[in-house]
């Protein structure tokens, strides 16, 4: 019954709009087919727009109402997502491109909203950092930024000398950490690890210097503390966190591993998108106005978007320690306070647009790593990467935004001409460069890692 | 029947004492109680300000105090967003309709979170459920298989490996279980509550299956002679000489269920993120600010309290349907 009804109201519509064809009418978005949506996040300030389009009611705007819900980690986020249980959610980057290849649970699993660029960080316990420090270049009696991870090695080998397993935490094996940890400490010529999926290996430590593990993010500090770990790699507030609670020293931020890498994306299931095609444009328009919002006027309402982040159903740590990071500054060594005015990106540089390029970067490093155990062709990458992310749907809401008059068209790329392509980037710690249109030839470059017909 | 007259006796000529209330007994536990209390939250405060974790110092009494005022104000702030949000659903509904007369409204909930009240009322309601549910299992069984030896002989065994199963071990398995048999499109009730639910009645089953077959078991020889005498039917026999009999087991038993009941919740909760008490605490644990520990803290010394209230019901429950009241029950 309902069914029938909203599929006559959008034929109406439709007939309505071919009433007066004007783009504006072009670019309209029929209701929303289901208007009660729940939403999973985890507690990190990249979950941000999803906050922001709530409590700024973008979502009511576009008449959804919206339940949002902490969950305790990204498995269990992933598999409500998967199970219907939630309609959709802030994923890691690699979550929905693992799940519809089938790394980790299979599902086919999209997305049409990047949420944010940067924003993790890598930090030491204070034993590391102090063993560090010795071979870590000075500049004006401060540390050199950036600091590679040639400077951990000899912590490490010390470790390994004395018969001591080195181990570090990150959030997740397909998460954006795993891949950004794994290219520092790569490229500081310290092995993390292989997977080994087809023998049943999921442990992601075969050959490994760094042994490498999962812990939730905000159970990082405590673990860190607890010393189980020496050192992990997770999103804000908990690198800033750990200088406050004075437990260890962030070394280095993601933004100088590879600067401006895409991080977080909104995932939903092919199924819900297919069954909710309105729903899912008007979801995305809301989360565009809340990520412009959040990079509006320099950053001007970044102080209103610190206050909303520390309640305690959002983030809920300490106003001053979100604010650390989401104002534009980052404190390395406790008191070493820098300018990282990207530190987090929400809108510019198309920070929202999902790249093809970027899909295929992280499938890239899923090869590299042995999560992807065989070789695949250029052509396979590009394949799943159209499968996973949707920029046409994106396109979709952007334009309703424009014809609403919301948001300006040079707010976005120009759709008519857009690839889905970043020019080759060359923005590394290690300098190597990255085409997106070439990934086999881009794996070829790496010291360690598997390339070519490499199995483990 | 014997039981019966002997116990109606002293209570009848008792009532000639039952207007003195012992004053001077009252007041002495009514002191020591406080006592108690007073010396706890002293060696409490002493104990917090010596204990410094990450999250600063540990919250002693009026650090707690003053996040359950806190708490509570958050609760009546929700409220007022609450009524603002229903205005703003009643305006897109009519703008809805305006635009489309076939739109049919939808009742709709509040979107926002969930306060620490509204918290202990979702635990408190699905702790209920899972209660009633093991209840309406447990007796059954405990008296079909403590009418019988055969039958105990044979289901004796499972009970004792079942038992001591923590909700932990339970909790994936129902997970996948419900997730895989509970499909709907417009389900009545969340796949988290009846995770929480079934978790919460296959843990506190034990007790009562176990109390019940005890008690049952245990009904006096003579009374049972007495119905076979009569020939009563077995429903009969079940319901006249068998239950009256064994209420006190049985009710010893509801009470060791109830008070498993919430344990469980509370942690089934905090595992699976089912809405309730158990995630207030796991999600205040993730936050880590400052107020964290205070508000765990609150939410601590809140179960304790419910739990307490909760077993006081089951025992004046116990002392209203027991026939023997001249039974010490503590």
């Amino acid at each position: 019954m309902v069914v029938r009804k909203s599929r006559f109201a959008r034929l109406a519509s439709v007939l309505a709009l071919a009433g007066t064809l004007t783009t504006a009418a072009a670019a309209e978005v029929g209701p929303a087919e289901k208007e009660d949506l729940k939403f999973g996040f985890i507690k990190l300030t990249d979950m941000a727009p999803l906050a922001v389009a709530y409590e700024k009611q973008f979502f009511e705007d576009e008449g959804l109402f919206v339940t949002l819900e902490a969950q305790a980690n990204w498995k269990v986020l992933l598999d409500r997502v998967i199970d219907g249980q939630l309609d959709g959610a802030h994923m890691l980057a690699g979550q929905p491109l693992a799940a519809t290849i089938g790394f980790g649970t299979q599902a086919h699993v999209i997305t049409a909203f990047s949420m944010d660029l940067n924003g993790n960080g890598v930090t030491v316990s204070n034993a590391v950092w102090e063993a560090m420090k010795p071979h870590v270049p000075m500049a004006d009696g401060k540390p050199a930024h950036p600091i590679k991870a040639d400077a951990l090695k000899p912590v490490v080998q010390k470790f390994k000398a004395d018969g001591k397993p080195f181990s570090m935490g990150m959030v997740f094996p397909v998460s954006t950490h795993n891949y950004e940890l794994r290219y520092w400490l790569a490229a500081g010529g310290l092995h993390p690890g292989y997977y080994a999926p087809h023998k049943g290996d999921s442990s992601g430590q075969i050959q490994a210097d760094v042994l490498l593990s999962v812990t939730p993010p905000p159970q990082m500090p405590a673990t860190l503390e607890a010393g189980t770990i020496n050192g992990y790699c997770v999103g804000e507030p908990w690198n800033q966190a750990a200088v406050f609670k004075g437990i260890g020293v962030p070394v280095i931020t993601d933004y100088e591993i590879w600067k401006n890498n895409p991080e977080k994306v909104f995932g939903v299931t092919q199924a819900w998108a297919d069954k909710y095609p309105n729903t899912h444009i008007r979801v995305v328009k809301a989360l565009i106005r809340a990520a412009h919002w959040l990079d509006a006027n320099d950053n001007g309402n970044r102080a209103e978007a610190v206050k909303i982040l520390a309640r305690p159903n959002y983030v809920g740590a300490d106003p001053q320690v979100i604010a650390a990071s989401m104002t534009g500054t980052f404190e390395y060594e406790k008191g070493d306070k820098r300018a990282v005015p990207d530190f987090n990106v929400f809108f510019r540089h198309h920070a929202t647009y999902p790249y093809y390029s970027d899909a295929i970067w992280y499938l890239t490093q899923m090869r590299r790593w042995g999560q992807i155990p065989e070789h695949k062709p250029d052509s396979w990458y590009m394949e799943t990467a159209k499968k996973v992310y949707r920029p046409d749907i994106y396109a979709k809401a952007a334009q309703a935004l424009i014809a609403e008059g919301k948001l300006k068209a040079s707010d976005f790329p120009d759709f008519a001409s857009e690839t889905g392509f970043k020019p080759p980037q060359s923005e590394f710690i290690d300098g190597v460069v990255y085409d997106g249109r070439k990934p086999n030839e881009y794996l070829g470059k790496f010291k360690i890692g598997l390339k070519g017909q490499d199995k483990i | 029947m014997r039981l019966a007259f002997t116990n109606a006796i002293p209570l009848r000529l008792g009532r000639a004492n039952r207007v003195e209330i012992p004053w001077a007994r009252l007041v002495r536990t009514t002191a020591l109680s406080m006592l108690g209390i007073v010396a706890f939250l002293f060696l409490w405060a002493a104990a917090a300000r010596n204990i410094d974790t990450s999250l600063g110092q540990f919250p002693g009494p009026a650090e707690v105090s003053a996040q359950a005022a806190n708490l509570f104000q958050e609760h009546v702030a929700e409220r007022e967003r609450e009524r603002a949000f229903y205005q703003r659903v009643e305006e897109f509904n009519a703008r809805r309709l305006a635009e489309d007369p076939n739109y049919q409204p939808k009742p709709r909930q509040y979107t926002g979170k969930p306060t620490f009240l509204d918290q202990i009322g979702t635990s408190l309601v699905t702790v209920a459920a899972g209660f009633v549910l093991a209840t309406l299992l447990a007796v059954p069984i405990g008296i079909v298989i403590g009418l019988s030896q055969t039958l105990y002989a044979a289901i004796n065994p499972l009970i004792q490996i079942f038992k001591p199963v923590s909700p932990l071990a339970w909790l994936p398995l129902v997970t996948m279980v419900v997730s895989a048999v509970y499909v709907s499109d417009n389900p009545a009730f969340s796949k988290s509550f009846i995770n929480s639910m079934l978790t919460v009645m296959l843990c506190c089953l034990w007790p009562t299956v176990i109390n019940t077959a005890v008690g049952v078991a245990n009904v006096s020889k003579d009374l049972v002679n007495v119905s076979r005498v009569l020939r009563l039917p077995w429903l009969t026999h079940v319901r006249r000489v068998v239950l009256p009999g064994a209420i006190p087991m049985i009710f010893t038993g509801l009470r060791l269920s109830l008070g498993i009941a919430w344990m469980v919740l509370i942690a089934a909760e905090m595992l699976a993120q089912n809405p309730g008490l158990g995630k207030f605490v796991w999600d205040e644990f993730q936050n880590g600010s400052s107020s964290s520990l205070g508000r765990i803290m609150v939410a601590v010394l809140a179960i304790g309290l419910i739990g307490f209230l909760l077993d006081r019901g089951m025992l004046l429950l116990q002392r209203a349907l027991s026939w023997d009241k001249s039974a010490i029950l503590r």
